[in-house]
């Protein structure tokens, strides 16, 4: 199948360090569209910073990524949204002071016949996005700061869904959620899934990252274990990888995969 | 900001009785902006009891409008530098060096080429002032977004640069007279437009008032929002007609001295009643130019991008980056927009004085950083109103205008002031951590 179509995004030999700290380390990664794939890792693991180069918020060092089997010159965000990558980030990255509307379109803001902002039709669209997310949702004029963790992360959700991504990038996208919610999350990850979106995932629940994703990707210190379907590897031969770095027969090692491992 | 049209009406249509402060959030006026009028009111009401009556005249209000002009004009551009988190403690020095230019200009220079009182002259002298400004907020604003200069330090070193250039280009020397039609933009008779003009801009006021109010209407409906009760409506723009109407009548009601009026008349071949002759002064320019600035910034500040970035970049930097914004343009912009604005101040007060000198514009960047404090711009970023700080500006200068016509001696000016800007804060503070919480309620 593979061979058949180059993967959606192909990420090769990435590397980043910070003042000597070597953040990721020689990691490469693929997905496939209408793929889940769930990014595993202890705190301080890289997963972050892997999916930050993708989503063209850091420069890597060195490695190189490919969309549709072309190299992908990724230098901005900007640059990451053209290629249709939406990121969902950890930290949510929304203008407090600003309402949902203007998050929602913060660089891609409606216009009308004038130039001039287009509030109402922001509004409106929001309202449609929202719905899907947070059917109760009703603070459509406060400033996100008005709003909670929950309601917040829906606004960031909602951004990255409206325009029509290719690549989905979630950096725990449920941390903040109450049980109802992630489970709305958990549905739109299949739904978009069907749609034919790739999709990155992380997450510390390493029951939803079973639940949703077709294969795992384990990181520890900055590199990659490895990677295996989901159905191959149980649930303890995941935490294994990540918090011994042992990697199971069933899966794919990666540079970071423990020497005395299954082979 | 752009809330300013929705949002309540959705909770006050909801059955119930309906208490003042029910009625009042129907409206959808800011709040913040009523407590600053009523201060401003009952600083204008105090002042002028303890003036003995010198304070509410239709004379000494036109003469503070004009006073006002020049320190407005640059709060207007510090709001959108404050929100984005920067500072510019530069624009008296930028004032003082571009209003020499402009001086030496139009006083020295182009007279060589045109002969004194050629037309084009002021034209020429506010074109060269607007470019000197803007490249400077150029230098500026580059400096910080992409050397990563603190502002604070950059427009520091800009305080003394540019103040120094200002004493360089005359030795220090004031130039003067100004060129004749660039005087009208400071004020004074010759730049007073007159009753009728000023009745015509009253009309085009009210029309605006009237078209924004039914637009904004007519397009929320269109898209099945909410609506504002009709009498709110009407209440909001009925007190906005009101409050052009008083400016109006208040500058209208300020005659000419009689000899200026009587020259007007034999110029005009009328005949002097006998019992003298009223001839008003109508708005002064740089009252309109500064209410213009208003207007104009505070379009660019709601209604395009360059100003949603400015508010997005003082809310989250990091969020707007990540969001393809190229922060480090906006920034730039920013500065261009500031150092223009000292351009149109410095054309003000230059053409105020009549004369170009060293020390113009001194200790503005302070009058100027706290008239956008005292009308609620954060120091934090991310928030901010013009509207609010050229009210503030106007506090400020009713503040010092009122203690000279009391006959308070300078440092007790300064004492008050200085209290009245830190009071100002607090204020500010207890009602916003006040709404904040009754909105998370
Ligand atoms: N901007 C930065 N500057 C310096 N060091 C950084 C930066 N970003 C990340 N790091 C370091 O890189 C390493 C990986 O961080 P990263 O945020 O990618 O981890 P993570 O796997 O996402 O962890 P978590 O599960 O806690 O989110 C950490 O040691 C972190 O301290
Ligand atoms: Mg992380």
């Amino acid at each position: 199948m593979s061979d058949a179509r180059p993967p959606l995004v192909e990420m090769r030999g990435m590397s980043i360090s910070f003042g000597g700290v070597r953040a990721v380390d020689d990691v490469s990664l693929d997905l496939q569209g209408g793929e889940v794939v769930g990014l595993l890792g202890h705190n301080g693991a890289g997963k972050s910073t892997l999916i930050k180069m993708l989503s063209g918020a850091y420069r890597p060092d060195a490695g190189e990524i490919r969309i549709d089997g072309r190299p992908a010159a990724i230098h901005s965000p900007r640059d990451a949204r053209r290629y249709g990558i939406e990121t969902i980030y950890q930290t949510l990255a929304l203008a407090e002071n600003l309402d949902a509307a203007a998050n929602l379109f913060l660089g891609r803001e409606l216009r009308s016949g004038w130039g001039t902002l287009d509030d109402v039709a922001m509004e409106v669209e929001t309202r449609k996005v929202m719905a899907r997310l947070n059917p109760h949702f009703a603070k459509f004029k406060e400033p996100v700061r008005a709003l909670s963790g929950g309601q917040r992360q829906a606004v960031a959700i909602a951004r990255a869904i409206h325009f029509n991504a290719r690549v989905l990038i979630m950096d725990e996208p449920t941390a903040a959620l109450g049980p109802q919610e992630t489970r709305q999350v958990a549905d739109l990850i299949v739904q978009l899934k069907k749609e034919g979106i790739g999709i990155f995932l992380i997450s510390h629940d390493i029951h939803d990252v079973f639940d949703l994703s077709d294969r795992v990707a384990v990181m520890k210190n900055g590199r990659l274990v490895g990677t295996a379907r989901t159905r191959a590897v149980t649930k303890d031969e995941v935490l294994g990888m990540i918090i011994l770095g042992t990697c199971p027969s069933a899966a794919i090692p990666g540079p970071g995969a423990l020497a005395a491992g299954g082979a | 900001m752009d809330s300013s049209l929705s949002g309540a009406s959705e909770r006050a249509t909801a059955p119930q009785r309906r208490s003042f402060a029910d009625l009042f959030r129907a409206t959808e006026i800011d709040a913040r902006l009523v407590g600053m009028l009523g201060a401003l009111a009952l600083i204008w009401i105090g002042v002028d009891i303890l003036s003995g009556g010198a304070f509410l005249t239709p004379r000494n209000l036109w003469n503070l409008s004009v006073q006002t002009a020049s320190v407005a004009v640059m709060a207007a551009g510090m709001v959108l530098v404050i929100v984005a988190r920067h500072i510019d403690l530069s624009v008296g020095s930028i004032l003082g060096l571009v209003g020499m230019i402009m001086g030496v200009t139009q006083a020295e220079f182009l007279p060589k080429y045109l002969g004194f009182d050629h037309p084009l002259i002021w034209v020429i002298a506010l074109a060269v002032g607007l470019a000197v400004g803007a490249a400077i907020g150029l230098l500026h604003g580059a400096i910080v977004a992409y050397l990563g200069v603190p502002a604070f330090i950059v427009t520091l070193g800009g305080l003394l640069v540019w103040r120094g250039c200002a004493w360089w280009i005359t030795s220090g020397r004031t130039v003067a007279p100004m060129d004749d039609a660039f005087r009208r933009m400071g004020g004074g008779i010759e730049g007073a437009i007159g009753a009728t003009w000023t009745w015509v801009v009253a009309l085009l006021a009210f029309a605006a008032i009237v078209w924004r109010t039914l637009h904004a209407r007519s397009r929320r409906r269109k898209v099945g929002f909410a609506l504002r009760p009709v009498w709110a409506e009407v209440a909001v723009a009925g007190l906005a007609c009101l409050a052009v109407l008083a400016v109006v009548l208040v500058a209208n009601s300020y005659d000419l001295p009689l000899r200026v009026a009587e020259r007007i008349a034999a110029e005009r071949g009328l005949v002097v009643p006998p019992q003298g002759l009223a001839i008003a002064h109508g708005l002064a320019l740089p009252v309109l130019i500064a209410v213009g600035v208003g207007i104009v910034v505070t379009f660019l500040a709601q209604r395009t991008r360059f100003g949603r970035y400015v508010f997005a970049l003082g809310g989250n930097p990091e969020a707007t980056e990540l969001s393809g914004v190229d922060t480090r343009r906006v920034t730039v912009l920013v500065f261009v927009l500031m150092g223009m604005l000292c351009a149109v101040a410095a054309a003000i007060s230059t053409a105020r004085l009549n004369a170009a000198t060293n020390a113009q514009g001194m200790l503005d960047e302070l009058y100027v950083i706290a008239a956008a404090v005292i009308g609620g711009t954060s120091l934090g970023g991310g928030l901010g109103t013009v509207a609010g700080a050229m009210l503030g500006a106007l506090v400020m200068q009713s503040l010092q205008s009122g203690m000279v016509l009391m006959g308070l001696d300078t440092p007790l000016q300064n004492i008050v002031v200085g209290f009245v800007l830190v009071v100002a804060v607090w204020l500010d503070r207890l009602y916003r951590s006040r709404t904040l919480k009754g909105r998370a309620g």
